[in-house]
């Protein structure tokens, strides 16, 4: 067996079991740890994809800085666990594990239905560098400029009205 | 180079979508559904990674790195909207917020 499957196994198994585990612990704090734990497998299944950049930018904004806030809302707010993780109407709880099991079933039909590996060209499948930072950081600062620009200009926005929310006394 | 099949990853990535949304429809607690919210939004950046990779171009990498952003900016106003809601009902149980329900 090729390492790159065993790598793939391991880490997609990881990703699959945390993000379960993160939707079914009582405790949001353990939660967020999970999620954290299936971010960093994500970014291994990245650098297996040869995406370089991607998987220290998830490592960073996701890992690092988002869920660090996430944890600091939990923090200040400190609610207690869910008593009851599945709301008490059964009927609403297998309801809803049925849609997402349909979801699944449909989007796993249509991958396979589709087969959209069977359309790929062997010098496509061969390219290594489309991931590195060098390739992005020239997209981004040539052809994708006006968007990079726009999403600095958002994150502005969004800092200012966390800010004002957060600070407003409401009543 | 890349020896395993792309179905695996779109299949990976469709089973995390799945879960994302049961964490929607199941949790009560909207720190929570927002967790699973932005599980959701890491499934679609996998796919994208998946099919820039497999089709050798960078464009895929580059909406990621876009959806990264908005994710950030997603996740500072959605979090200050739930403080602010905390501090008005002392709660972040989606069923008590229900004041727009009919």
């Amino acid at each position: 067996m090729n390492i790159e499957i065993i790598l793939f196994l391991i880490l997609g198994l990881v990703a699959a079991i945390s993000s379960v585990m993160m939707i079914t612990r009582k405790n949001a704090v353990i939660s967020a740890v999970f999620l954290v734990l299936n971010f960093f497998a994500l970014a291994g299944l990245y650098l297996l994809l040869n995406a370089q950049f991607i998987a220290v930018v998830q490592v960073i904004v996701y890992a690092g800085a988002i869920m660090v806030l996430f944890l600091f809302v939990l923090m200040l707010l400190n609610t207690e666990a869910e008593h009851k993780l599945f709301i008490d109407k059964k009927g609403i709880k297998f309801f809803a594990i049925f849609i997402a099991a349909f979801v699944f079933i449909e989007i796993a039909f249509l991958i396979f239905k589709g087969s959209p590996s069977k359309n790929l060209s062997p010098e496509q499948v061969a390219s290594i560098n489309s991931g590195t930072i060098e390739t992005i950081g020239q997209q981004l600062y040539t052809n994708y400029i006006i968007p990079f620009e726009v999403s600095g200009f958002l994150l502005l926005a969004a800092t200012i009205g966390a800010l004002v929310l957060a600070k407003k006394k409401f009543e | 180079m890349l020896s395993i099949p792309m179905e695996y990853y779109l299949v990976l990535s469709a089973l995390m979508f799945t879960v994302g949304v049961a964490g929607v429809l199941i949790r009560r607690n909207a720190i929570v559904v927002f967790m699973s919210i932005e599980l959701m939004l890491n499934s679609a950046n996998l796919t994208f990674v998946t099919f820039s990779s497999y089709l050798g171009n960078s464009i895929g990498q580059i909406f990621v790195f876009f959806v990264m952003t908005v994710a950030a900016a997603e996740a500072a106003v959605g979090l200050a909207i739930i403080i602010a809601i905390f501090r008005n009902k002392l709660s972040v149980n989606i069923d008590e917020i229900n004041i727009f329900k009919w």
